[in-house]
C-alpha cells in the first residue's frame, strides 16, 4: 500500500495543471467559483476546449475517442478541474448514455452517436422518471407500440435535467405488459425535434429552472433507435447504475466546497474573532473534513480495486450516500456560517453581468440557494434509501 | 498510489488468521483473559515464534517491519481474534519508547521483547490527566546521580504483568508542559513501586501504579532528561494506528455475525433481514465501516509524514473508529436483540472491546478538539 502519487502520477497532475492554467478561460472559472448560474454556451465552450485536447471523454476507452485514463488519473483530473474552477462536464451523453451504447448499442449507433457526443452535435437528456415512477422506476408507463418501421411513443417523463437544451433524449419505455414489470421495458433514443414532443419547465424550490417535464404524444421513433433488444432495457439501465463508478462521490467538488466554507468561516466574525475559531463551529467543520478525507480514500479504493465489478455495486452505493451526505453537511454549515446574511436572495445576482453592490459579504449570494438546491442530491440518481436497499440486497442477499 | 498490500503482509495476515482459527477460539480467549495475568505466556511465546512481535519493529531494531501498514494488517487480525496478549503495551508502546529514546544497552531489551521473553508497559497516563498527553504531575527530583520519583499512574495497560515499566515523570515546567518530561526504564520489582492490577470490562488487564520515593539510578533514564514528549506522542500515534486497525477487525466480526443473524433469524414468519427498518440500518453500518477502514489506511500511510500531517491523520482515524465503533457495537447488539446480551453468544465480547477502544489514548471528543488544534498549527 502506498498513499503517495508515483512519479508518473505527479507528472500527469502537472500536465493537467498546465492544461487548466492555459485553456480554462478565467471568466468561466470566475463564474464557477462565485456560484453564478452557467448557461448552455458556458458548458458547450468548455466541452469544445476539452474535446480539442482529447480529454472530454475521460472515462471512455481510447478506441471510442476517450482518454483511456486509469481510475487514479481520472480522479487526479477531477480534483484539479474542480480546484481550478472548471465547470463539470454534462454527464448525460458522456457518462450515462455512452457506456450503454458501447456495451449494448449497434455498430451503427456507436458510429453515429459517440462522435456526436464528443463534438457537441448532440446534447442528450435522460428520460427515466415519470410522475408515477420515481424510486419505483420499473412502474413506468410511457408506452412504445411498434407500427411498421417505427415505435409510436405516448406518455410523460419528468425531472428531465437540462432538457431545455437537449436535442436528443434516451428513454425507458414500456413495450410489453407481459411477465415481470422489469421485462417489458425498452431503451429508445429519441430526437427531441420529432413532432409530438413538448418540453415544459419545472421551477424548483429556490426558483431555478434546470428540470423539465417532457410529454410524448404519438411520437414516431424509427426502430433502428432501439438500443439492444426489445424488452431488455431494464438490464441496460441497471448496467449504467452499477458501472457508474468514477466520481460518484464527487470528491473534487466536495473538497472545493470545504475550502470555500473555510474561507467564509475565516472571514465571518463573531465578537471580532473569525468564526472558524469558535470551538463548536470548528468541531463541526473538523468532523466533516475528517469524513471527507476518509471518503476520498474510500473512493480511490473502489476505483483501484481489482475485483471492480463485484465491488462496484455496494461500494458505488456507499459512496453515493457518503458523498451526498457530506455535500449536504457542507452546504448546511456554509449557510449557517453566514448568519442573517443567509437570508437575502437577489436571484439576478447569480446571473453573469450583474454589477450591483452585493448585499452583505460578496460570497453570500449563492449560499442558501445552493443549500436548498442540493437537497436534490440525496433524492436523485436512486434516492439514498434506494441505495441502502441495494447495499443490503447485494451484501446480504435479502 | 497503490491500495494493495504487499505479498509479505498478506502472508503475515494469513498466518495470524490461521493461528487464531486453530488455537484461539472465543472460549480459549475468554479462559486466557480470565487468568491471573490476563494473557498467556505460552501463547505469547508462540506469537513471538511466528514473528508477530518482530513485525512491529524495523530491521534496524532487529525486527522485520515496523511500518504503519505492518501494524495495521497485524492488528486487524488480532482484532478479529480478540487477542489479549500485550502487543500494544509491550510491542508498540514499550517498543517505540525504547527504539526512540534508548541507548545501546537499553535497546538490547528490544531483542527480548521480540522474543517474547520480556514484557514492558508504559506508565504514562495519570488519575486526572484524562487523555491529555502532556499532563504529568508525577515528579522526578534529582538525587545524586539519579532521581527520586513520586506520583501516580492510571490504567496502565498490562502493567500488572510487565517485567519492566517505562515511567514518565516531570523534571521541570508546569503540569501541562510538553517540555520537561523524562522517561525511565525500571524493573517492575523496583522498591517503592506499588502496582494494583485488575481486569478491564473488555477482557484486558491494566493496573494503577503508585510511586512513593522511588529511587532511580542514572542508568534508568531513557534519552535526554526532559525531552521524552516527542517519543510519547509517537508511541501513542503508533498505538492509535494499532487500536483503530484492531477496531476494523472487531467491526467486521460484528458485521458478519449480524448479517448472518439477519439472514437466519425468523420472526413474523420471515428472516428479520427482510424488514427494511433493519436493512437500512445495516446499510448505514456497512457504509460507515468502509469509512473507518479508509481513515485507518490514511493514518497508517501517513505515519512517516511530518508531525502535523501524521497526527491529524491519527486523530482523524481515532475519531472515525470511535464514532463508527460505537455505532457498529450498538447496532449489532440492537439488531440481534436479546441473544446479543448473553455472555455465551459471543458478539458482546467484540462489542465491549470495540466500545472500550474509544477510551484508550483519546476518545472522539478529545481527538476532534486535537484535530482542530493541529489544523490551526498547520495554517
Amino acid at each position: 500500500m502506498d498513499l503517495n502519487y508515483s512519479e508518473e502520477e505527479l507528472a500527469f497532475r502537472d500536465e493537467v495543471r498546465e492544461f487548466l492554467a492555459s485553456e480554462l478561460p478565467s471568466s468561466l472559472a470566475e463564474k464557477v467559483k462565485s456560484g453564478k448560474r452557467l448557461v448552455k454556451e458556458d458548458m458547450e465552450s468548455w466541452h469544445a476546449i476539452m474535446n480539442k485536447r482529447g480529454w472530454l471523454a475521460e472515462s471512455w476507452p481510447v478506441e471510442y475517442g476517450g482518454t483511456g485514463w486509469n481510475a487514479i488519473q481520472q480522479q487526479i483530473f477531477d480534483d484539479e478541474s474542480c480546484a481550478a474552477g472548471a465547470p463539470r462536464t454534462v454527464p448525460f451523453g458522456l457518462k450515462m448514455l455512452a457506456p450503454v451504447l458501447m456495451k449494448y448499442g449497434s455498430e451503427g449507433q456507436k458510429r453515429t452517436y459517440l462522435p456526436r457526443i464528443l463534438d457537441g452535435s448532440d446534447w442528450w437528456c435522460q428520460g427515466y422518471s415519470e410522475p408515477g415512477a420515481g424510486s419505483d422506476l420499473a412502474s413506468l408507463k410511457t408506452k412504445a407500440v411498434r407500427d411498421g418501421d417505427h415505435y409510436v411513443v405516448n406518455g410523460q417523463k419528468t425531472w428531465t435535467t437540462l432538457g431545455q437544451y437537449a436535442n436528443m433524449i434516451f428513454c425507458l419505455v414500456r413495450t410489453s405488459n407481459e411477465g415481470k414489470r422489469q421485462e417489458g421495458i425498452s431503451f429508445l433514443l429519441i430526437d427531441m425535434k420529432t413532432p409530438g414532443i413538448t418540453v415544459r419547465p419545472i421551477v424548483l424550490l429556490e426558483g431555478s429552472r434546470e428540470v423539465n417535464e417532457v410529454f410524448f404524444d404519438d411520437v414516431r421513433v424509427p426502430v433502428e433507435n432501439l438500443v439492444g433488444e426489445e424488452n431488455k432495457g431494464w438490464t441496460y439501465a441497471k448496467y449504467l447504475l452499477t458501472h457508474e463508478r468514477t466520481n460518484i462521490a464527487n470528491v473534487g467538488a466536495n473538497k472545493v466546497s470545504l475550502a470555500h466554507l473555510k474561507y467564509i468561516a475565516e472571514n465571518q466574525k463573531v465578537r471580532g474573532r473569525p468564526l472558524i475559531e469558535d470551538p463548536i463551529f470548528a468541531a463541526r467543520l473538523a468532523q466533516i473534513e475528517m469524513d471527507l478525507d476518509a471518503m476520498a480514500t474510500t473512493n480511490l479504493r473502489l476505483l483501484s480495486s481489482p475485483d471492480s465489478v463485484a465491488n462496484a455495486g455496494p461500494m458505488s452505493s456507499m459512496l453515493k450516500i457518503k458523498g451526498t451526505e457530506i455535500r449536504q453537511a457542507l452546504n448546511d454549515l456554509t449557510r449557517r456560517a453566514l448568519g442573517p446574511y443567509a437570508m437575502p436572495f437577489v436571484s439576478e445576482a447569480l446571473e453573469t453581468g450583474y454589477n450591483e453592490e452585493p448585499i452583505g459579504p460578496d460570497y453570500a449570494a449563492p449560499v442558501s440557494q445552493e443549500y436548498f438546491n442540493n437537497r436534490k442530491i440525496t433524492i436523485y440518481g436512486g434516492s439514498n434509501e434506494i441505495q441502502r436497499s441495494i447495499i443490503t440486497k447485494m451484501m446480504m442477499g435479502l | 498510489m497503490d491500495f494493495n498490500h504487499t505479498e509479505d503482509r498478506i502472508m503475515l495476515k494469513d498466518m495470524v488468521a490461521r493461528f487464531i482459527a486453530d488455537n484461539y477460539g472465543l472460549e480459549e480467549r475468554n479462559k486466557i483473559a480470565a487468568s491471573a495475568e490476563g494473557f498467556s505466556r505460552d501463547v505469547w511465546g508462540q506469537f513471538a515464534e511466528l514473528g508477530l512481535i518482530g513485525a512491529l519493529f524495523s530491521e534496524e531494531d532487529g525486527g522485520f517491519g515496523g511500518a504503519g501498514f505492518d501494524i495495521a494488517i497485524l492488528f486487524e487480525e488480532l482484532g478479529r481474534g480478540l487477542v489479549v496478549e500485550p502487543f500494544v503495551a509491550s510491542g508498540i508502546l514499550g517498543g517505540t519508547m525504547l527504539s526512540m529514546l534508548g541507548n545501546d544497552s537499553q535497546k538490547a531489551l528490544i531483542a527480548d521483547i521480540i522474543a517474547g521473553t520480556h514484557t514492558v508497559a508504559l506508565a504514562h497516563g495519570e488519575p486526572t490527566s484524562h487523555y491529555d498527553l502532556s499532563h504529568v504531575e508525577t515528579s522526578a527530583v534529582p538525587d545524586g546521580e539519579g532521581w527520586i520519583v513520586n506520583g501516580s499512574k492510571a490504567v496502565v495497560l498490562n502493567g500488572d504483568s510487565a517485567d519492566s515499566l517505562i515511567v514518565t515523570a516531570r523534571v521541570s515546567g508546569n503540569t501541562w508542559d510538553e517540555d520537561g518530561l523524562s522517561a525511565f526504564l525500571l524493573p517492575a520489582t523496583t522498591e517503592g513501586l506499588e502496582i494494583r492490577g485488575y481486569p478491564t470490562i473488555d477482557g484486558l488487564h491494566a493496573c494503577e501504579v503508585s510511586l512513593s520515593n522511588v529511587r532511580l539510578g542514572a542508568e534508568t533514564l531513557l534519552g535526554d532528561s526532559g525531552k521524552a514528549y516527542p517519543a510519547i506522542e509517537m508511541a501513542t500515534a503508533r498505538a492509535n494506528v494499532a487500536l483503530t486497525s484492531e477496531a476494523i477487525g472487531l467491526m467486521e466480526v460484528c458485521r458478519d455475525m449480524t448479517i448472518e443473524y439477519l439472514q437466519t433469524r425468523k420472526q413474523f414468519g420471515v428472516a428479520i433481514g427482510k424488514f427494511q427498518a433493519l436493512q437500512h440500518r445495516m446499510a448505514t453500518v456497512l457504509t460507515e465501516i468502509e469509512q473507518a477502514r479508509s481513515s485507518v489506511i490514511n493514518a497508517a500511510g501517513r505515519l512517516d509524514l511530518d508531525r502535523v500531517e501524521r497526527e491529524k491523520a491519527v486523530s482523524s482515524a481515532k475519531v472515525l473508529a470511535g464514532r463508527i465503533g460505537r455505532l457498529v457495537a450498538e447496532e449489532a447488539i440492537q439488531m440481534h436483540g436479546g441473544i446479543a446480551m448473553t455472555w455465551e453468544y459471543g458478539l458482546a465480547h467484540f462489542a465491549k472491546r470495540l466500545v472500550m477502544i474509544d477510551h484508550q489514548f483519546g476518545d472522539v471528543d478529545y481527538h476532534t478538539a486535537r484535530y482542530v488544534s493541529l489544523s490551526r498549527q498547520a495554517a
